[in-house]
């Protein structure tokens, strides 16, 4: 079992610590996307601190990384609190999210050390990584292309491009991420186009597909390993089934949880209730 | 003037078939959309050239990836389609992650104006100058001829930035094979020297104003004649010693009129330099061009050919 290498216990407490760290931001920046932020948070704790994703805080464009391409930038603040603890900045950063000359927004870019896209619309992401996974493969390289996308963000015509793209061009050194929280700003996804059963929308286009329940380490940590290991000669999907606002009671039930602040005075108690 | 006509993509794609033997960080990324010289490269570099189909935004977020990691990239489709379908990828991945990255994504939109006469407005391409000048970063290459676009494949090699290049998709003469030396970052060209009055045009409008140009010579009124082949950027300051000199400036263009094309881009050089010298400008109306026929035929209903071009010269003569 791949388990036994890494600390399940030690990944679980960061990911509550994240949260917490997260929570912490939207206290001081209120126009963040919390509840979408929430969503990938074991993601991007099994990511960066199981080791799956090989970086250099200290040269955040070392050759030898494997890049991360979080598409939903919007929903990725809880990333914020993983770079800083890493290194990729100072952790004083933190509490200047949105305030001015701070180059943490509430939608992250490129002058963040870490971030490898131009993020805030969405259905770009996947695209810009089948063209860096030609590019390693083209120069032998090893690393891989991680690309986080949202459910909803399968709406968007130019990521079902890249997607058949990916599959023809046998792009084995991808591996896709949907934090399938189920969830628009409007609505629940299921009542604007239902993407249901979503591995079956892949299968056809050559993708590996597996799924997990994206709050559950274990499963997250030995899934990414098995699909970053994987020597088939095709692009793999990883649907890592989430709840949107995970972690906080009043936007887990709320199909408008996407736009939905939690006001700075509620946000000590909503930490003392996260699980 | 040598009078043989050849296609712009043609030239240049046959002068990026030759960079791409000694060069092997060079992609070619095409729409799914040919040209006779295409046939070679994308089969003798078969690992260099993608055809990502009808998808124009692939296209874009593909030559970005590749950009991003160190190569350079032509990424090739229909004018109107390459600019106007995938304009936010051109905004996001090539514009604005420019400001953190080198990204060398060449845009190579074959299809100018009214290059594609009789397929109609969808394929009229009469917007492009003033969406993708607004977005900051991005060169803007509106060569007249072929010779101009052979010369800037070099160009597009060494400068590490995106680049939309306009190319006329008809076979055309050339304008400048006995010129030795042309200077790209110049910007433009004075092709023709005048008294009052000076045409300032690009693209395929090159070629009607100066047969305009050249008929009035035989007259004995000389036009002043300026090819503006690099749209941005340029040098500004050149450009309007070359203009000073003149009382009237006539732009041309196969674009709407005054909606930030290059009459917006002369207007404004005259505003910044408090000029009192006139400008007047010819293109299309506030109207798409549904009407069937030759090139010459749907210029002539818009007064913008060699004799409507004539005219405008000869009406603003009589005026002083």
């Amino acid at each position: 079992m791949h388990e036994s290498h890494i600390n399940i216990q030690f990944l679980t407490d960061k990911a509550l610590w994240v949260r917490k760290e997260t929570l912490n931001i939207h206290r001081i920046a209120q126009d963040t996307r919390l509840a979408s932020s929430l969503s990938p948070v074991e993601i991007f704790v099994v990511l960066c601190y199981g080791k799956i994703i090989c970086f250099d805080p200290k040269n955040p464009r070392w050759k030898d990384r494997d890049r991360f391409i979080i598409s939903k930038g919007h929903g990725s603040v809880s990333l914020y609190p993983i770079l800083a603890d890493l290194g990729f900045f100072e952790k004083e950063e933190l509490k200047k999210v949105c305030k001015e000359g701070s180059f943490l927004g509430g939608i992250p870019d490129t002058m963040i050390p870490g971030y490898e896209t131009i993020n805030g619309s969405l259905g770009h992401g996947l695209g810009v990584a089948c063209g860096i996974s030609i590019a390693l493969k083209r120069k032998n390289k090893k690393e891989k292309v991680f690309v986080l996308l949202g459910d909803g963000e399968l709406f968007e015509g130019a990521v079902w491009e890249a997607i058949m793209f990916a599959g023809e061009h046998k792009l084995d050194n991808l591996i896709l991420i949907i934090d399938n929280n189920k969830i628009c700003m409007l609505d629940y996804c299921k009542n604007i186009i239902d993407l249901e059963p979503l591995e079956e929308k892949f299968k056809p286009y050559k993708w590996r597909v597996e799924r997990v329940n994206g709050h559950e380490v274990s499963q997250l940590y030995a899934s990414l390993l098995n699909l970053k290991e994987d020597k088939g000669n095709r692009p793999k999907l990883l649907i890592a089934d989430t709840i949107k606002g995970k972690g906080v009671p009043i936007l887990e039930t709320d199909p408008l949880s996407h736009v939905k602040n939690i006001k700075a005075e509620e946000i000590d108690r909503v930490i003392e209730e996260l699980k | 003037m040598n009078t043989e006509k050849k296609t712009m993509r043609d030239v240049f794609i046959e002068r990026i078939y030759t960079r791409m033997l000694d060069d092997d960080t060079i992609f070619f990324l095409s729409a799914d959309f040919g040209s006779p010289k295409l046939d070679r490269l994308r089969k003798d570099y078969s690992d260099r050239f993608i055809n990502v189909g009808i998808a124009e935004q692939n296209l874009i977020n593909v030559a970005t990836g590749l950009a991003l990691e160190g190569f350079t990239v032509y990424a090739y489709a229909i004018a109107p389609f390459l600019t106007m379908r995938a304009y936010e990828q051109i905004r996001n991945n090539l514009s604005l992650l420019s400001r953190t990255h080198d990204i060398n994504v060449n845009l190579i939109g074959v299809g100018a104006g009214l290059s594609y006469d009789v397929s109609g407005p969808t394929h009229h391409c009469i917007e492009d100058i003033s969406i993708i000048r607004t977005l900051p970063n991005i060169t803007i290459f509106s060569p007249s001829d072929w010779v101009l676009a052979e010369k800037f494949v070099d160009y597009s090699i060494e400068n590490k930035r995106p680049k939309y290049l306009r190319f006329d998709s008809k076979p055309l003469p050339d304008i400048y094979g006995d010129k030795k030396t042309i200077n790209l970052e110049k910007g433009f060209f004075e092709l023709a020297e005048g008294n009052e009055i000076c045409l300032v045009t690009t693209g395929y409008m090159v070629h009607t104003a100066l047969s305009a140009v050249n008929t009035l010579a035989e007259d004995g009124v000389n036009i002043g004649l300026i090819d503006m082949f690099l749209l941005k950027p340029f040098n500004s300051d050149h450009l309007f010693e070359k203009l000073s000199k003149y009382k009237y400036i006539i732009a041309i263009e196969e674009a709407f009129i005054g909606k930030g094309g290059l009459d917006s881009i002369i207007s404004d050089i005259l505003s910044n330099k408090e000029s009192n010298i006139k400008l007047k400008k010819m293109g299309f109306s506030d109207n798409y061009v549904f009407d069937i026929g030759s090139r010459e035929h749907l210029h002539k209903l818009n007064n913008m050919d060699k004799e409507g071009i004539i005219k405008n010269i000869k009406d603003t003569l009589k005026k002083y």
